[in-house]
């Protein structure tokens, strides 16, 4: 038997879990994401007709660097934020939700890292 | 027997969606799309950690009207999502639940994004401010 209280019972079947921090962190991440997905656009001039030379040099600025870097980090955590509650909304099933959420967030974490990685790899080998 | 018109519950096959309905999904659809957006960028970065001629080849492969087209239907998604966004932190605020303003404000939003897409468009495309 269970020595659990019914109290502690109910608030282990909360389905909330998190949801507060995940909620303000959503808002949060909104927010800055409203002047940083306009750097983008600086990116994607260079993109369609910078030449090499322009964009790796562009990319060598560091404030153009971390400002990019930080939408790319802020947007990935963002939209793991977004697709969790998409996930969660459409499927029911337990154990599929809950492995597709953490599938989610290691796959944006590991493509946040790999922005950062790439990033200063070009950065360094400009020098 | 006199029929009563009674409330139709809205079942999604026979309900006719109000706009702002259709935008509020077209929110979350854009906003899974644009997850996809961060892969592309993600490839775009390591194209030029590979070096020049990657570069060069991804610079022709983007170039092309089809991919070019795709590219700023992403950022007309980016924007739309940026714009109801906004609504969405103003709605988190308490405001702007007025009923009769909605269409306005959806209006406002739509306008919002196409004039940022247009923008960005010509600050992509018209020389010099690299």
């Amino acid at each position: 038997m269970s020595y659990q209280t019914p109290l502690a019972k109910a608030r282990g079947l909360g389905s909330a879990k998190k949801g507060t921090s995940h909620w303000w962190m959503q808002r949060v991440t909104a927010i800055a994401l409203i002047p940083l997905s306009f750097w983008l656009i600086l990116f994607v001039k260079q993109l369609f007709h910078g030449s090499y030379a322009d964009i790796t040099h562009w990319l060598s600025s560091p404030f153009n660097l971390v400002i990019l870097l930080s939408w790319a980090f802020v947007g990935f955590y963002h939209g793991a934020l977004g697709l969790q509650v998409v996930i969660e909304d459409y499927i029911s099933h337990e154990g599929l939700k809950i492995s597709l959420v953490w599938l989610i967030k290691l796959a944006f974490f590991t493509g946040a890292m790999s922005s950062l990685v790439f990033a200063l790899h070009i950065v360094i080998s400009v020098g | 027997m006199t029929q009563r018109s009674r409330p139709l519950s809205p079942h999604l096959q026979v309900y006719r969606l109000p706009l702002t309905a259709v935008i509020s999904i077209l929110h979350r659809m854009t906003g899974v799309l644009l997850t996809l957006g961060l892969i592309l960028f993600v490839i775009s970065l390591s194209k030029i950690k590979t070096g020049e001629q990657a570069f060069s080849s991804m610079q022709y492969f983007i170039q092309h009207p089809l991919t070019e087209l795709s590219i700023w239907l992403m950022i007309y998604a980016l924007f739309f999502h940026l714009c109801h966004g906004i609504r969405h932190l103003f709605w988190d605020m308490g405001e702007g639940y007025e009923k009769i303003l909605m269409n306005y404000y959806l209006i406002l939003e739509l306008f919002g994004s196409i004039a940022c897409t247009g923008l960005s468009y010509l600050f992509v495309h018209l020389p010099g401010a690299a």
